[in-house]
């Protein structure tokens, strides 16, 4: 490992030690806690949107962040392992097609929605496939 | 008071969070065992100066005038050999081996570097020249620098016209770059800001020349044997505290 790499490992390892960095992606809603430092005091503040783009690699990744604020959009790109973040928070992983949804900006209301992944884990098709399917559906009819 | 620099080689460049969690963007220079090979001195010399050599070589790839050098100095063959003038109480021993404990954090430096060369380079890339218009009946001159005097009465171009040439590959010195970090087993400096030069490059580094020299600087000189506490604990929240520490120096030039 040569002597950059090993820098930047330092770093990140320090980073993720301290908070975890969840598996995200263009696409997804998450809500970004910013530690903001007012005077002598640090309180925490979170923007949340869409995450629209994830770029560079290793200590240098990034990733942006877009909302619509009071009509108005508001973008903001975040270096992932920046000290300011107190934590990342994934609330809805979305279905994409793209890895840079750049498009978003053009679009406003309905158009700008992203469909939500259904996410269906290996874990729960195989609890489903070894309880029989019949009485699962039956028993969600009735409830 | 005037101490000697250190030779480095440049590694390249990376970023480093501080607490505050701005990122600083800086270069990572390694010292390889940087050693001193002769002294000059009032007496003999008429000037006080120390000679450097840095990082190791095999004995078959030193030229025989070379070898002499070394061998007078009892040293192990060196890549590349410096001299750097010192104050008169600044000399060192031959023999002494300098450490990155030669600089402290938050301390300015001066950078001096081979920078990069661009081989013959027009008028556009070396002096920022806009070139000629795209049309208007200019035809194949586009990027060229245009006139290049007046009429009959100097009947010539001035000395020093900015023209086509060798572009880089010059020595250059970069002034007043903060120290921000140092990894003293590695033998690492990290350094704000760029330097010149490419990867792998040589470059000297010294106190900087319009910055006081920190009064808790080693001196003579931070040497690799003697175990200086200035620097003990090198870790990444030292930033901070070392810049507020050089504000105050430095009279807060220093954003913090």
């Amino acid at each position: 490992m040569n002597v950059i790499d090993k820098i930047q490992k330092d770093q990140m390892d320090k980073i993720v030690a301290e908070r975890s960095i969840p598996d995200f992606s263009a696409g997804d809603t998450i809500k970004v806690d910013v530690k903001i430092v007012e005077g002598d005091k640090e309180r925490i503040q979170a923007f949340e949107g869409l995450c629209i783009a994830r770029s560079g690699g290793g200590l240098n990744e990034s990733f942006t962040v877009r909302k619509i604020s009071y009509g108005e959009g508001v973008e903001r790109i975040f270096p992932i392992f920046s000290p300011k973040i107190a934590g990342i928070t994934v609330l809805k992983k979305g279905k994409v097609r793209r890895a840079k949804l750049y498009y978003l900006r053009d679009r406003r209301g309905k158009s700008a929605r992203i469909v939500e992944k259904i996410q269906v884990s290996k874990k729960d098709t195989k609890t489903q496939v070894d309880q029989p399917v019949s009485k699962e559906v039956a028993e969600d009819t009735t409830s | 008071m005037m101490r000697c620099g250190v030779i480095a080689r440049k590694i390249g460049m990376s970023r480093i969070f501080n607490n505050n969690g701005e990122h600083i963007p800086v270069t990572i220079l390694r010292l390889e065992d940087v050693e001193v090979l002769s002294v000059k001195s009032l007496d003999k010399d008429g000037y006080t100066a120390v000679q450097l050599g840095f990082s190791n070589k095999k004995l078959k790839n030193i030229s025989k005038p070379l070898r002499g050098v070394f061998a007078k100095a009892n040293s192990q063959p060196k890549e590349k050999v410096a001299e750097f003038r010192v104050s008169e109480d600044a000399i060192l021993k031959i023999g002494d081996k300098l450490s990155v404990n030669h600089f402290i954090l938050g301390q300015k430096v001066d950078v001096v570097g081979v920078s990069q060369g661009k081989g013959f380079s027009g008028a556009m890339k070396r002096h920022n020249f806009g070139g000629m218009q795209a049309s208007h009946g200019v035809s194949i001159s586009h990027r060229s620098h245009g006139s290049t005097g007046n009429s009959q009465d100097p009947g010539r171009t001035w000395k020093g016209k900015k023209m086509a040439g060798q572009y880089g590959n010059v020595r250059i010195t970069t002034q007043n770059l903060n120290v921000v970090k140092l990894f003293e087993e590695e033998g690492l400096i990290l350094i704000e800001g760029s330097v010149p030069g490419s990867k792998n490059g040589v470059v000297f580094i010294r106190d900087a020349i319009k910055y006081k020299t920190p009064d808790n600087a080693p001196f003579p000189a931070g040497l690799a044997n003697e175990n200086k506490t200035n620097n003990e604990d090198i870790s990444l929240s030292n930033i901070d505290n070392n810049k507020e520490t050089s504000s105050e120096l430095e009279g807060g030039e220093v954003e913090n």
